[in-house]
């Protein structure tokens, strides 16, 4: 007979097996069998957070800065229930995610005991797959298998719920050396018939736009889209989840498409004849009206996840692969066309939408008034912390706004909640992220609305020196929510006032928690005070930069209108120029 | 929208059922009848699953349904290409004067009676949708009590099983 442990000391070593370095968590009675073994594991670190939805998104940070994946912990009832908001999250934006949860014991599962909850049958719709684990001897398979399907294939969540009684009972551990999945063969490599059919539709293309999505970041694909992009000219487009995937400063890139996105990016598609789609999955938020969606374009659409294809646009040339596969074959293949004298042309495309970059680049007016400009704020910070740093934002007007005026050049420096739009991801994701890369500066760019619901993690962050910055884009109101009552709700303004130029004192809440606490009120001071908070890295900063809240993030397609109604700036629709 | 029937071989663990059932409403489709059960192969079990929609639609539910890591493989089922069935139970009011009429009501559709009392006869039959429909026009104005049905079962005719079959994939569409 094998050694004797317990099933708690079986799931320290399957996470120590699974190579999990950190645990974002919080213990509670069910999982309390799990959190003894822990304290004694030398591989495994483990943070303990303020509150679980933190923990889940500090696991997304970790994983998005890193590439691995990102584990959270928490107990049966309200701890895994805190969970929830994360979970979607990752599922959502497709992050490698494994939540680890204690449940009660099993005899009482099903009897409304103290803090039961059906965490699995909660999370079944927001999770890759999920487990509820009542016998010991199935902890090491269930976390391989956790771990193995959070990170292949399209990535996602995956959720391991383990009984009081599994976690405490006698087992054997073994560490599985193979995985048993017969209903998950994520397929990664394209058909070849496809690809030559797509290398041909590119070539003989005049108005091509290679769009791209988060999927070609997770993928790690990003250096095979370089040269691809580089082999083509093609011009590119970033979504949201995509920033970073192609430098900024590369003369092809046209910025982010979307609702917020630049006039050359959103016309670029409703022009084009030919859509690139690789790892994106036509989100709302980037076709606008979808009827009227790039309407003369014929689509090729990349993803490892099949059910994307033909979701909301048709392809006419789909390809089921991983991204990392699917485009150096692409290139292969355009080379081999290319060999053989085909000659695209790209030239009056470039022209048609030069014209548009150079008439409607991304822009900001200052306040009139003299107060600080957000988005010069967020320009300065993008330009004295570089493309090196890693910048996690919130949900909002500053989101759009560090999505637009960053300026990314690599990918895994820009975190954030794309699809479920999760307002307070910023502090914890950053912690995840800067404890995941702690000699990488990592900047909060946070909103006063978001950062209220999260900042409680700057305790975390002060007292297991993870040194995050923070900076607080303090308009004093829910700052896009008040935007669209701008322009929708005839300037009523119901419930957006936050007063945070009043209350709390951030300067204050942020020394409070052991941070220090800066503030810049007006222009003049916001270099010096980036480059202080810069200097600062032996505890957390929060900057408390009190900006204008009536700046608007332009341009703006409304919800539900058509991507040709982009508006430049309130009721300024750009002259699109000729189509061909 | 129109009627599908898909076979659905799913790994027999705990929740299976709450995954397939939920991802349907989720995606907002109705399910008309769903009957679950074991296979020739114990750890497998087998699914069918009758819904009405369209085509664009199914496709989207049966990707979706691929998804779940515990199902192994969707086949759908033409009407023509396979043998379907359900199994219903029917009380019918019977007096004496209506009970025999019943009874060759019984014998026409090649059902059965399996129960009898003064007031009422309980039959069974089984037979594909639209026999069973054809079944209760029928019994009907007799005056019908109670009614339960199986859910439709259903196997491919010929000589291959299910797991010989090749799955519609999105690069060759059917």
């Amino acid at each position: 007979m094998g050694e004797q442990i317990t099933g708690a000391e079986s799931l320290v070593r399957s996470l120590e097996a699974a190579e999990a370095d950190v645990v974002f968590g919080i213990p509670g009675g069910a999982i309390l069998p799990a959190y003894d073994p822990l304290m004694d594991s030398t591989k495994v670190r483990h943070i303990l957070v303020r509150h679980e939805q933190a923990a889940g998104h500090a696991a997304e940070g970790y994983a998005g800065a890193t590439g691995r994946v990102g584990v959270c912990m928490a107990t049966s009832g309200p701890g895994a229930t805190n969970l929830v908001t994360p979970i979607a999250d990752a599922h959502m934006d497709s992050i490698p995610l494994v939540a680890i949860t204690g449940q009660v014991p099993s005899a009482a599962i099903g009897t409304d005991a103290f803090q039961e909850a059906d965490i699995r049958g909660i999370t079944m719709p927001i999770t890759k797959h999920n487990y509820l684990i009542t016998n010991p001897d199935e902890i090491p398979q269930a976390i391989n298998e956790a771990f193995h399907l959070a990170a292949s294939g399209r990535p996602g969540p995956v959720l391991v719920d383990i009984s009081k009684d599994a976690l405490q009972a006698e087992t054997e551990f073994s560490w599985p050396t193979e995985i048993d999945l017969p209903g998950y063969h994520p397929t990664t490599r394209p058909h070849s018939k496809q690809i030559r059919e797509a290398a041909r539709a590119i070539l003989s293309a005049r108005q091509p736009v290679l769009y791209v999505g988060g999927g070609v970041i997770r993928g790690g694909a990003t250096a095979a889209l370089y040269q691809l992009a580089e082999l083509t000219g093609i011009p590119v487009v970033t979504t949201l989840m995509a920033r970073g995937a192609f430098p900024d400063s590369h003369p092809q890139n046209l910025g982010m498409p979307g609702m917020h996105g630049t006039v050359a990016a959103v016309g670029a598609l409703q022009q084009s004849d030919l859509l690139i789609t690789l790892g994106a999955r036509f989100d709302d938020r980037v076709t606008g009206k979808l009827s009227t969606f790039a309407p003369k374009a014929s689509v090729i659409h990349a993803d490892i996840d099949p059910a994307e294809i033909g979701k909301n646009r048709t392809a006419d040339i789909p390809i089921v692969g991983d991204v990392a596969e699917i485009i150096p074959e692409l290139i292969t293949a355009i080379e081999a066309e290319l060999a053989e004298g085909s000659q695209p042309d790209y030239s009056d495309w470039w022209n048609q939408l030069n014209r548009l970059r150079e008439t409607y680049p991304l822009g900001y007016d200052l306040p009139e008034d003299g107060s600080l400009s957000p988005q010069y704020v967020i320009e300065r910070l993008g330009a004295l912390s570089g493309p090196d740093s890693i910048y996690a934002a919130g949900v909002g007007q500053h989101q759009m706004w560090a999505a637009q005026f960053v300026g990314y050049e690599r990918p895994g420096t820009w975190l954030n909640s794309g699809g479920l739009g999760t307002m307070g991801f910023a502090v914890p994701a950053a912690m995840g992220a800067k404890v995941g890369r702690p000699d990488t500066t990592v900047w909060a760019v946070d909103g006063d609305g978001c950062f209220q619901m999260t900042n409680q993690e700057l305790a975390t962050c002060s007292i297991n020196d993870i040194p995050i910055k923070v900076a607080l884009i303090n308009n004093s109101s829910l700052g896009m929510v008040r935007q669209w009552q701008t322009l929708f709700y005839n300037e009523r303004y119901s419930n957006t006032d936050l007063h945070s130029h009043s209350f709390p004192d951030f300067v204050k809440l942020a020394e409070a928690y052991g941070c220090y606490g800066l503030q810049a009120t007006n222009a003049d001071d916001v270099d010096s005070t980036i480059e202080k908070a810069l200097s600062m890295n032996d505890a957390p900063v929060v900057v408390d930069f009190r900006v204008h809240k009536d700046a608007m993030v332009w341009p703006m397609v409304a919800a539900g209108t058509s991507n040709d109604d982009i508006m430049v700036a309130r009721a300024m629709a750009p002259e699109w120029g000729s189509d061909d | 929208m129109s009627r599908h029937t898909l076979s659905v071989l799913v790994e027999d663990k705990p929740g299976v059922l709450a995954r397939v059932a939920s991802l349907f409403s989720r995606r907002g489709f109705n399910i008309e009848s769903l009957a679950v059960g074991p296979t020739e192969v114990p750890e497998v079990s087998r699914m069918t699953i009758v819904v009405n929609v369209d085509r664009l639609p199914l496709e989207q539910v049966t990707k979706q349904l691929n998804k779940l890591i515990n199902v192994l493989k969707i086949v759908e089922l033409e009407e023509e290409s396979s043998v379907q069935r359900e199994i219903m139970l029917v009380k019918v009011k019977a007096t004496l004067d209506t009970r025999s009429h019943i009874l060759e009501t019984v014998q026409l559709f090649r059902a059965k009676v399996v129960d009898v009392s003064n007031e009422a006869v309980t039959i069974e039959a089984t037979g594909a949708h639209d026999k069973l429909e054809a079944l209760l026009r029928v019994l009907e104005p007799f005056g019908v009590s109670e009614l339960v049905k199986s859910g439709l079962v259903a196997v491919g005719r010929g000589s291959r099983s299910i797991s010989e079959r090749s799955l519609r994939s999105v690069e060759r569409p059917a």
